[in-house]
């Protein structure tokens, strides 16, 4: 078992400090290198013809007048590039550019490059593609409705990519013995990353034949397995290098069919070429936040105690698989982590519709579901009139426990969060019961409060394979300098700052000595990407275990110098030294040479991959993590009757992060998920002009709303501290998990400040207005869908619950069908 | 392939003499034929403000702006924001307090708090939301950024401020 040094952490010298990031400087000077500020000698341009129609066989593509151009070296299309490929083994669905038919707007069908962008985009607008229209679906409805035309030859039937169908324990037993069944449906709009930085991306082809691509991806080794795919070439001649991200929150993480072409053109022509999406296109790239329809069904004992939960979602998946057969599991896989849930069915369907493709957007799957239960949660309570504190506070899942679907729990620090915001807010005082003759607060104000959990890294690979998650190799060089190197991706989360103040604290040197270098195929060893939440604690795991070997080494080569035991050695302020004595030692550039002396050239490696699940069932890879962050979450709005417009004044936030490495950036991390959060409850949204060719409505930064400085909330931040046996010096994460509360938090707060709820995501004026006026006409007074689409359902697959003695494993299907 | 237009201007504090095709914006001058990459972009609509800069110490959106407009002004760019080595306050502060995440639209904020401190060395809390409600931030939620304003505002007024503990380490 690796040491992770949470005995020590009295006497930790870096971790725990609030150091600035080691590439802060460089972003504020202009120095920093993103993918469109690389030009490289006689460069060309890339433009990408997009699909202007929704679904359409393409009958002919006519390059000839483009190729005519002045400046333009070369047009590739579908024919160029005719591998598939796609992020998810099961989903190898796209090409580079569209060869028999195009799916949505804004899929590309062919790719110009020339002396420059002018001339690149005059030629692409010479380009000739005679389409013939196919119908639509524009909805999960007409998905599930429609089978032809498919979109996809591919999935579970017609239009339907995946049905997922698995039951933990017997939930009707649970429903028996509940003393409340509710069910509730809501739905969560589909919305964008936005990352401030358009994709971009160079590739250079040598003459001794190797490829180099420069992108913004947060996955530089899958677009690495991609690019060897789809071009035909040996892995080991193409080197991926990931420039630091300008914002991804997973919109970065699929490889790119920009990326594929212009390494295509790059070989075609001999020449680099560069391609820099115009913001329209990002929209089209997409891969954000699913559009998720859902019900839940949840019975309860009088005191709040869950018997069972049924969960069904349905997700508008676009025109691609992408991460989508992991994210339908994501929307039924952390329900049970929070509270205790000791009978579990989930059932998810994944439909194909001509939009830009969904993905994973910060939450991966689980923001919908989550605003779902936490809103859910919230009726029960007033049903049952308990305080939607208590019936949250009373059930939580035990810490180092495994759940009804085989999650393995470790520190579960859910408790302390909400006392935290419970406290904070005030909540006691404000609240006042469920009844409006208690009320404190005038009407118009309200707090609502909600929890949630996310985990750190996905338990297992995007392929399947038995390697590290995350490798860090170490360079000591005889001059005293540290070089660490490692797969993973600055996004701007500062996972290049953890890698150096993880090797400086344990080789006691000044995290600015190092020198890190990240997120490069040929010099880095894997890490598997900027996503699930899994750097830190991954690649944190695996610089500690480099970093100790490399300690190991330079301590035994002062000790046999100082002719002291191995123990009495320490390492702190650049000095390998005697504990009893520590004047008697050596400098840190010195300790080097003794052990580059003894030894020869010093490096060492370091890797980390995440404990096995408990869970053996078909489908439980999505889901297990060495570790859960927990978030607790109130907010307070204040609503306007007369315009529906809903101001989120202030919210409170607790985030149990395990331990935190640096404050300071955990603390930007809780405040910019409360902000995307804010954004995704009150105004963000993807959507589109069904009647008029699946058009986004809104492809711009102007009119796709997000907040400005005049809509952030107030935030109140408390860090709850309470390490993990699996992280790095017991830390866990904090990049998505915070975002979690805040929608779930906004309507229950929503609801009582003006006693309407708004069970669809974002709350718009015009939604609350709406539900207004049914209150005031005695009518129910909601928003929200009605119900979901009736589906013929596969038989659940079937576990025993840990409760039940099982085992982690499916039962016999024979056995058990009802 | 439209012909050349030469132009002069002050350029972060230097006579700047340079050639380029007139449709071009100021954001394409600066990055494509003056290799200042610094200023970036995320819309080229006027919509984000990250490509915000001053000329004549004003914040501009440079995206908007033709180059051949800039002829006899005075433009600076992230590149001359720092005095020789010597970062600018608001630079140190966003770099120290974690107001750059992935950075991409700091360069943008730095030159408009620039700006406002200009105008308003002790800007109220409102008046920094005001003054940067033309820029988007995707990372922070912008908290990080108005605390590096109000540190670098204190410090270039010579008083003695200290973060508040609960910015750095969360409430107790």
């Amino acid at each position: 078992m690796m040491s992770n040094n949470a005995s020590n952490n009295d006497r930790l010298n870096v971790v725990g400090k609030p150091f600035r990031k080691v590439d802060a400087r460089a972003k504020c000077v202009g120095q920093t290198k993103f993918a469109d500020d690389i030009v490289l000698p006689r460069m060309l341009f890339c433009r990408m013809l997009r699909s202007h129609v929704p679904h359409a066989l393409i009958k002919s593509i006519d390059v000839s007048k483009a190729l005519a151009v002045p400046g333009v070296l070369a047009v590739i299309t579908g024919k160029d590039l005719p591998i598939p490929y796609g992020i998810l083994p099961v989903s190898q669905d796209e090409h580079a550019l569209c060869i028999d038919k195009v799916r949505f707007v804004g899929d590309p069908v062919a790719a110009v490059a020339a002396i420059d962008e002018d001339a690149a985009f005059d030629a692409m607008n010479l380009i000739e593609v005679e389409y013939e229209p196919l119908n639509t679906i524009s909805s999960i409805e007409e998905a599930v409705l429609i089978d032809e035309p498919r979109i996809h030859e591919y999935g579970d039937s017609g239009n339907v990519h995946k049905k997922v169908s698995l039951e933990f324990g017997n939930v009707e037993e649970g429903f028996a013995e509940a003393d409340l069944v509710r069910e509730d449906v809501f739905f969560y709009e589909g919305n964008t990353h936005l990352p401030m930085e358009q994709h971009a991306a160079v590739a250079q082809f040598d003459a001794d034949q190797k490829l180099t691509l420069w992108s913004s991806t947060q996955t530089p080794h899958y677009v690495h397995r991609a690019l060897a795919k789809v071009l035909e070439m040996p892995a080991s001649h193409i080197r991926v290098i990931a420039t630091p991200n300008g914002g991804g929150f997973g919109g970065k993480s699929d490889p790119f069919n920009h990326e594929v072409a212009v390494c295509k053109l790059a070989m075609i022509t001999g020449r680099p070429v560069k391609v820099t999406l115009t913001r329209e296109e990002v929209f089209y790239c997409h891969r954000g936040r699913h559009p998720v329809l859902m019900k839940v069904k949840t019975g309860v004992k009088n005191d709040g105690a869950i018997t069972a939960m049924h969960f069904q979602s349905f997700l508008d998946g676009g025109a691609y698989g992408s991460y989508g057969v992991a994210s339908t599991f994501y929307t039924g896989a952390l329900q049970t982590v929070t509270y205790e849930v000791p009978r579990y069915k989930f059932q998810g369907l994944r439909a194909f519709t001509n939009k830009p493709p969904c993905g994973p957007k910060r939450g991966h799957g689980t923001p919908q579901p989550r605003y779902a239960l936490e809103v859910h949660l919230d009726k029960i309570a007033e049903q049952l009139r308990i305080d939607p504190v208590e019936i949250r506070r009373q059930h939580l899942v035990a810490p180092n426990s495994v759940t009804a679907n085989y999650l393995r729990i470790g520190s579960m620090g859910l408790g302390k969060c909400i006392d935290k915001v419970v406290e904070g807010s005030d909540w006691k005082n404000r609240f006042a019961g469920w009844d409006p003759a208690n009320r404190k607060l005038p009407f118009g104000k309200g707090i609502g409060i909600a929890c949630s959990s996310y985990i750190c890294g996905a338990g297992l690979p995007i392929y399947w394979n038995n390697m590290p998650q995350s490798g860090v190799q170490l360079r000591l060089d005889r001059q005293g300098g540290v070089c660490v190197m490692c797969g993973s991706t600055d996004i701007g989360q500062g996972s290049d700052s953890i890698l150096a103040y993880i090797v400086a604290e344990i080789l006691g040197i000044d995290p600015f000595d190092i020198r890190v270098v990240t997120a490069d195929t040929d010099l880095t060893p894997v890490d598997l990407g900027s996503y699930s939440s899994r750097v830190t604690l991954m690649t944190g795991n695996a610089a500690i275990q480099a970093a100790e070997r490399a300690r190991e080494l330079l301590v035994m080569a002062v000790a046999e110098k100082l002719g002291l035991p191995i123990e009495n050695l320490s390492l702190a302020e650049r000095r390998v030294f005697d504990v009893e004595n520590p004047q008697v030692g050596v400098s840190f550039a010195d300790a080097v040479v003794l052990a580059e002396s003894k030894f020869g050239t010093i490096g060492t490696v370091g890797s980390y991959k995440p404990p096995h699940s408990p869970g053996k069932y078909k489908g439980s890879g999505v889901g297990p993590s060495p570790a859960y962050s927990y978030s607790a979450a109130v907010a307070e709005v204040d609503v306007n009757p007369d315009t529906g417009i809903v101001v989120v004044e202030r919210v409170w936030i607790a985030h149990d992060i395990g331990r935190s490495i640096n404050p300071m950036l955990v603390m930007g991390q809780v405040e910019g998920s409360v902000y995307m959060g804010l954004g995704e409850i009150l105004m963000e949204e993807m959507t589109y002009r069904t009647n008029r060719n699946v058009v986004h409505k809104f492809p711009s930064l102007l009119e796709y709303k997000s907040p400005t400085t005049m809509e952030m909330c107030d935030v109140k931040t408390y860090l709850i501290e309470d390490p993990d046996p699996n992280g790095p010096y017991g830390a866990k994460e904090v990049g998505q998990g915070p975002l979690l509360p805040v929608p779930p938090a906004v309507a229950n707060a929503v609801y009582n400040a003006v006693g309407v709820r708004i069970d669809e995501v974002p709350i718009t004026p015009e939604k609350v207005m709406r539900a207004l006026k049914d209150k005031a006409r005695g009518r129910d007074p909601r928003y929200g869908p009605a119900g979901v689409p009736a589906v013929a359902w596969p038989d659940p697959l079937r576990v025993l619950t840990p409760a039940e003695g099982g085992d982690g494993t499916e039962m016999p299907r024979v056995a058990v069908h009802s | 392939m439209n012909s050349k237009r030469q132009i002069r201007f002050r350029l972060n504090g230097e006579d700047t003499e340079v050639a380029f095709a007139p449709h071009k914006t100021l954001l394409e001058v600066l990055r494509e034929d003056l290799n200042l990459t610094g200023t970036k972009h995320g819309c080229e609509l006027g919509e984000c403000g990250t490509c915000a800069l001053l000329v004549d110490g004003r914040s501009v959106l440079s995206c908007l702006m033709l180059g051949l407009e800039a002829e006899g002004r005075e433009v600076k760019t992230i590149e001359g924001m720092a005095n020789g080595a010597e970062l600018h306050p608001l630079q140190q502060t966003f770099a120290d307090l974690g107001a750059a995440q992935c950075g991409y639209c700091s360069p943008g904020f730095l030159l408009v708090a620039e700006e406002l401190l200009q105008k308003s060395p002790n800007p109220s809390r409102a008046e920094i939301q005001e003054a940067l409600s033309g820029n988007l931030c995707r990372c922070t939620g912008y908290i990080k950024i108005y605390e590096a304003v109000e540190l670098a505002a204190a410090r270039m007024r010579g008083e003695a401020y200290e973060l508040p503990k609960e910015s750095v380490y969360g409430l107790e």
